[in-house]
């Protein structure tokens, strides 16, 4: 997945707007534990993916994320002792020692696993839908090497990606007894450090040696740039709201308390709003 | 004033046992465009390097001597402080082009020097109109072509505004209308804004017409450093491989070589020997022993009617595409219903445009890609020798990547290469190692070898070499490339690809004359006449030419 200029408001939105965007969305994904709002965060990032026309890599980015969720979920399941509600009793498991499924584990687990599934879509997002040349400007008066290693980054990896697959097709074409796995990552690996040496050469070249602190950039601010700026606020400011309001609590242990009434409703229903408003504005969009 | 200056420049790479530059001195003044000639490993890259900076500050090694460019001198000056004056472009687009956006990628080497962002944003702005890329710069550079890509590099090389511009093998990747497109914005770069320019090529005929000076080196001496014409003139007694092909017509004839089309026709003209339209064409000699192409059965099929009631017999085919069409998954048609039969034995060029499909077809030939239609049908195993050959070289020593018999079989003595490691072999070696490997042990042969640009990067004796050996395996033989004098040398057929479909198959001959980019120097000298492709079949042609005007003299 690489970041790939679309007509979309995110893309039309300055890389820092998107990065607080993205940022908000992540931070209230890891801040609130309320499954029905967690579940708002989760269809909020999605709509923004639909929204920003990355849809697919979103789904992608869910169907890579969903075993990790599933096993977060199993993990504490087996090793959580807390929980009231036993529903499965496995007895002494080596390792393990004595092991009862909770239902309270278990559900906190499923929490934990979408909540992981949430942050990695919304890392989906950002690094679909936010320049990371765009990015690097940004923080290279911070850190200039730091922000050019993370771009080269992004750059490298379908180069490299294309490169592991003419490799294996190379491999494809050998007629007789395969070669064996060592010596094709011997192979993939001095073929990685021919393309770092390349880029190292052409970076010398282009004056990255004796690079200057840049100077501050001026563009004037569109309006998607302050619609995504005002959401990340906006979202910042609601689950700033909803942690010291209570307005969506949730415990997992000792027993299971998650209310779902009108108020939790209304919370997350805001949440989404706030989060996919900047998408109804679509004027100015195409490059 | 000179833009650079070397002074007995020596110059061995760390490990390296020979020097790749030997005592270099040259001078290359402003708004000159230069050309350096030579073979593979003769120091061409090592010289642009040194220009760079990149030698000694990057590679390390052994440096003597001093080099100059725009008064810095390179053992002072490091290759960043250096590219405020000097433009590179290397060889491999993909690897140079380090940023995400084509603005961006043009924008960062004026943000490396800490320009404000007006003068950031013009130089962007009149790079990008300069080299027709402003439609690209909102575009990733991951969806850019070969030669976008090239153009956008060398957008960021220019970017700066340098007084000198080196570029290693420009045009290797790129299909002759882009190539010829680069070599043109060159010579208009030079000539609008005094830009020196050095360029090292092999295919020189491409390039040779624009220059000013050719540098030609030989194991890293500068053995004649020239104008084009006393260059010619040099290579024909001294350096025939450094010899463009239409020079080899003239100088076969009696002409005195020079450069590009248009001067060889004037030369030509100026003696009398140039064709007129209306010239009546030489009578084409009896082939020996023709292929059995299927050019050849197509057209004596034509003419001889199977009898009523009997199904005409047709061999089998080495390979056999059947209406094949390969459709991407919300993307474009890269095949368009492709049919395309190979007799045993035959030899055939796939020639187009860069993206024209040629890869795709030798992939499905190979069975790396499956058809969304049509379906393939081979008499055997189909090798496949795709554009890299070092992504075929896995193992430690050359003898555990090929049997014995199959390096013989490739031209590469098994007692002097079995224990070396691979990638301690030239480009050209490299090239018949992985051309062993695809073509295996024998047991397994191979009825149809493909090879997917196989000279890339090669000069001209390693191509002479590989097409003597295509031109000695027994199997079907189809080569995707861009390279129409190495056509002329090997191909009996040439099938022509664009958006995906062949629009022109047929001999060699008469696709290679038909045209002006998919045909050969001597081709486009005398304008297709005779049927010439070669400077032996242009020269064999012209003495016909000379025969007729004597005799109607006498």
């Amino acid at each position: 997945m690489s970041y790939r200029r679309r007509a979309s408001p995110l893309h039309s939105a300055r890389a820092g707007a998107g990065c607080a965007y993205c940022l908000a969305l992540a931070l209230a994904a890891l801040v609130l534990s309320n499954p029905v709002a967690l579940a708002a965060i989760a269809i909020a990032v999605f709509g923004a993916g639909i929204g920003a026309g990355v849809g697919r890599e979103l789904r992608r980015a869910a169907l890579f994320a969903l075993p990790l969720a599933l096993t977060i979920m199993l993990v504490n399941a087996l090793v959580s002792r807390n929980g009231l509600t036993v529903i499965i009793r496995l007895g002494d498991l080596p390792l393990l020692g004595h092991t009862d499924v909770t239902l309270e584990a278990t559900v906190y687990g499923a929490i934990l696993g979408l909540r992981a599934m949430a942050m990695i879509m919304c890392g989906a997002l950002y690094t679909a839908a936010v320049d990371p040349d765009q990015v690097l400007r940004l923080f290279r008066r911070v850190s200039f090497r730091s922000a050019l290693s993370a771009s080269l980054a992004t750059r490298m990896v379908p180069v490299l990606i294309r490169d592991s697959k003419r490799l294996a097709d190379a491999q494809r074409c050998r007629p007789g007894r395969p070669p064996s796995r060592l010596a094709l990552m011997r192979a993939a690996s001095s073929g990685v450090l021919d393309r770092a040496l390349d880029v190292a050469a052409a970076l010398e070249v282009r004056g990255y040696g004796c690079a200057r602190p840049p100077q501050r950039w001026r563009t004037p601010y569109s309006r998607h740039d302050l619609h995504f700026a005002a959401s990340a606020i906006a979202v910042i400011a609601l689950v700033v709201t909803i942690r010291i309001g209570g307005l969506a609590p949730f415990a997992a242990y000792p027993s299971l308390h998650s209310p779902a009434g009108a108020g939790v409703l209304a919370v997350s229903a805001a949440l989404v709003l706030c989060a996919l408003a900047p998408f109804a504005d679509r004027r100015g969009i195409a490059r | 004033m000179n833009v650079i200056e070397l002074d007995s420049v020596s110059y061995t790479y760390p490990g390296g046992g020979a020097p790749a530059l030997r005592d270099v001195t040259l001078e290359i003044p402003h708004g000159q465009l230069v050309v350096v000639a030579g073979a593979s490993g003769s120091g061409k890259s090592t010289l642009l390097r040194a220009a760079g900076g990149l030698v000694p500050h990057f590679h390390g090694g052994t440096f003597a001597g001093r080099v100059t460019v725009v008064g810095l001198d390179t053992r002072e000056h490091g290759p960043g402080e250096l590219s405020r004056a000097v433009g590179t472009l290397f060889q491999d687009p993909e690897t140079q082009v380090v940023m995400g956006t084509v603005r961006a990628e043009l924008a960062f080497p004026l943000e490396n020097r800490g320009e404000p962002q007006a003068v950031v944003a013009r130089a962007v702005e009149e790079v990008s109109l300069a080299l027709r890329i402003s439609h690209l710069l909102d575009r990733s550079t991951d969806e850019l072509s070969g030669g976008e890509l090239q153009r956008v590099a060398l957008g960021a090389a220019l970017a700066g505004g340098p007084q000198l511009v080196v570029l290693d093998e420009p045009t290797s990747q790129l299909d002759p209308v882009a190539g010829d497109e680069l070599i043109g914005l060159l010579r208009r770069l030079n000539e609008d804004f005094d830009t020196a320019i050095v360029l090292c090529e092999h295919r020189l005929e491409r390039c040779l017409s624009a220059a000013d000076r050719v540098i030609a080196l030989d194991h890293g001496r500068v053995v004649r450093d020239a104008p084009p014409d006393e260059f010619l003139e040099w290579a024909a007694r001294m350096a025939p491989a450094l010899q463009t092909p239409g020079a080899r017509l003239l100088s076969t004839v009696g002409v005195q070589p020079v450069p590009g089309v248009k001067r060889a026709r004037a030369a030509l003209r100026e003696r009398g020997l140039l064709p007129g339209p209306g010239h009546p064409e030489p009578e084409p000699e009896p082939a020996a022993a023709p292929t059995p192409g299927w050019a050849t059965l197509r057209a004596s099929l034509g003419r001889v009617q199977p009898k009523p009631g009997r199904r005409a017999r047709t061999p089998p085919a080495a390979l056999e595409l059947q209406g094949v069409w390969h459709e991407l998954r919300s993307g474009p048609v890269i095949l368009r219903e492709v049919s395309l039969r190979l007799e045993p034995g035959e030899r055939v060029a796939l020639m187009g445009r860069n993206g024209a499909g040629k890869s795709t077809l030798l992939r499905h030939a190979a069975g790396l890609s499956t058809p969304t239609r049509g379906q393939v049908l081979s008499a055997g195993r189909v090798a496949l020798l795709l554009q890299n050959p070092n992504d075929y070289l896995v193992h430690e020593l050359v003898a555990q990547e090929a049997p014995a018999h199959a390096l013989e079989r490739v031209g590469l003595d098994p007692a002097a290469f079995a224990q070396r490691h691979p990638r301690e072999l030239s480009g050209g070696e490299r090239q018949r190692l992985a051309l062993a490997i695809v073509l295996g042990d024998g047991t397994a042969g191979a009825a149809t070898v493909c090879l997917d640009e196989p000279t890339r990067g090669m000069d001209r004796d390693c191509k002479d070499d590989l097409a003597a050996l295509l031109s000695g395996l027994d199997a079907a033989v189809l080569v995707a490339t861009h390279d129409p004098e190495f056509v002329a040398a090997f191909a009996d057929r040439v099938v022509l690809l664009a958006d995906g479909r062949p629009i022109a198959d047929g001999p060699a001959r008469d696709v290679l004359t038909g045209g002006s980019y998919f045909a050969t120097e001597t081709a486009r000298i005398l304008g297709g006449w005779g049927g010439a492709l070669t400077p032996a079949e242009g020269a064999a042609a012209l003495e016909h030419v000379r025969a007729a005007a004597e005799e109607a003299i006498v």
